[in-house]
């Protein structure tokens, strides 16, 4: 979270983005912590959306308002939908093995090492003159509908692939 | 925008979200502080229209409910990218409006193959 460091700016400023910042980011590490040590993967599912959330909150401290629109409809909304149907489509027998299984320590070498990637690129990073910048809700639809417009349509293949892959796979556990 | 701006916008969603918070806070608060605590088996057991609730909750779900939540998913994101484009389609060229037509008529495309292969059916 290096970029929301921020200097040049008025002190008064700074102070009251940093308190909102340091709220939403306890929000978001306890949501995490949630997911991780909840013993009950609904309740975890619960406080993934609670985590998603305040990084949408981040997402608006970066002056960055249509990713957070896209992290409360799409996250909070769909992805989080996802999650507790595919939990819906396990038996409940498979849980006892699920929630602690052998691959525990391989996880937790990983994470450990992906937190210290970050945090030595977050500190690396030469952010000190950044200062926070928004786009306007039309530019971004002009930039995105002008220069991106081939990206944007090969988003929606992507999409359809998506879902015809789901209608096929969903059709094979029909057939069982 | 900037972060003045933001602050005016997004006071209003705070306190918005306080007070939605703030009412669930007080009414679960309030019952549990109002409410006789007198338990009892029979009490603790969910309640479902009267009947002795079957033996197991987590009953598994069919493979075929997904689809509707993958459908939820990406026409969410269909509609995500409708607000900017809401916004400018009128006043930019032609070509943009008809880049949205397009976009929609390839998932359009993905729903009428799910429709034609009855994963709509509610069954």
């Amino acid at each position: 979270m290096g970029s929301t460091q921020e200097s040049g700016t008025e002190g008064g400023v700074l102070t009251e983005s940093l308190v909102v910042f340091l709220i939403i980011s306890v929000v978001c590490v306890a949501g995490g912590l949630g997911v991780v040590f909840s013993r009950n993967v609904i309740h975890a599912t619960f406080l993934l959306l609670v985590s998603l959330m305040g990084v949408a909150g981040i997402f608006l401290l970066l002056l960055a308002e249509f990713l957070a629109l896209v992290q409360v409809l799409i996250y909070g909304g769909a992805i989080t939908i996802v999650v507790l149907f595919v939990i819906m489509l396990t038996k409940s027998d498979e849980f006892e093995s699920l929630v602690d299984n052998s691959q525990k320590p391989l996880a937790f070498l990983i994470s450990i090492g992906l937190f210290v990637v970050m945090t030595v690129a977050a500190i690396a990073a030469d952010n000190g003159n950044t200062v926070r910048a928004s786009l306007k809700f039309s530019d971004l639809g002009h930039s995105l509908f002008t220069d991106w417009a081939i990206p944007f349509e090969v988003a929606s293949l992507v999409l359809l692939v998506a879902l015809i892959g789901a209608i096929v796979i969903s059709k094979q556990g029909e057939e069982e | 925008m900037s972060i003045e701006e933001l602050t005016v916008n997004y006071t209003a969603v705070v306190i918005a979200a306080i007070a939605g918070f703030g009412a669930m806070a007080i009414m679960f608060g309030a019952s549990y502080i109002l409410a006789p605590k007198r338990r009892s088996e029979l009490k603790d057991m969910p309640y479902e229209c009267g009947i002795p609730p079957s033996p197991y909750s987590w009953s598994q779900l069919h493979v075929r409910y997904y689809i509707f939540a993958i459908l939820f998913l990406i026409f969410d994101i269909e509609a995500v990218f409708l607000f900017p484009w809401a916004l400018i389609f009128v006043n930019a060229i032609d070509a943009v409006f008809y880049e949205m037509l397009i976009f929609i008529a390839i998932l359009f495309f993905g729903l009428m193959y799910g429709w034609k292969k009855g994963v709509l059916q509610w069954r």
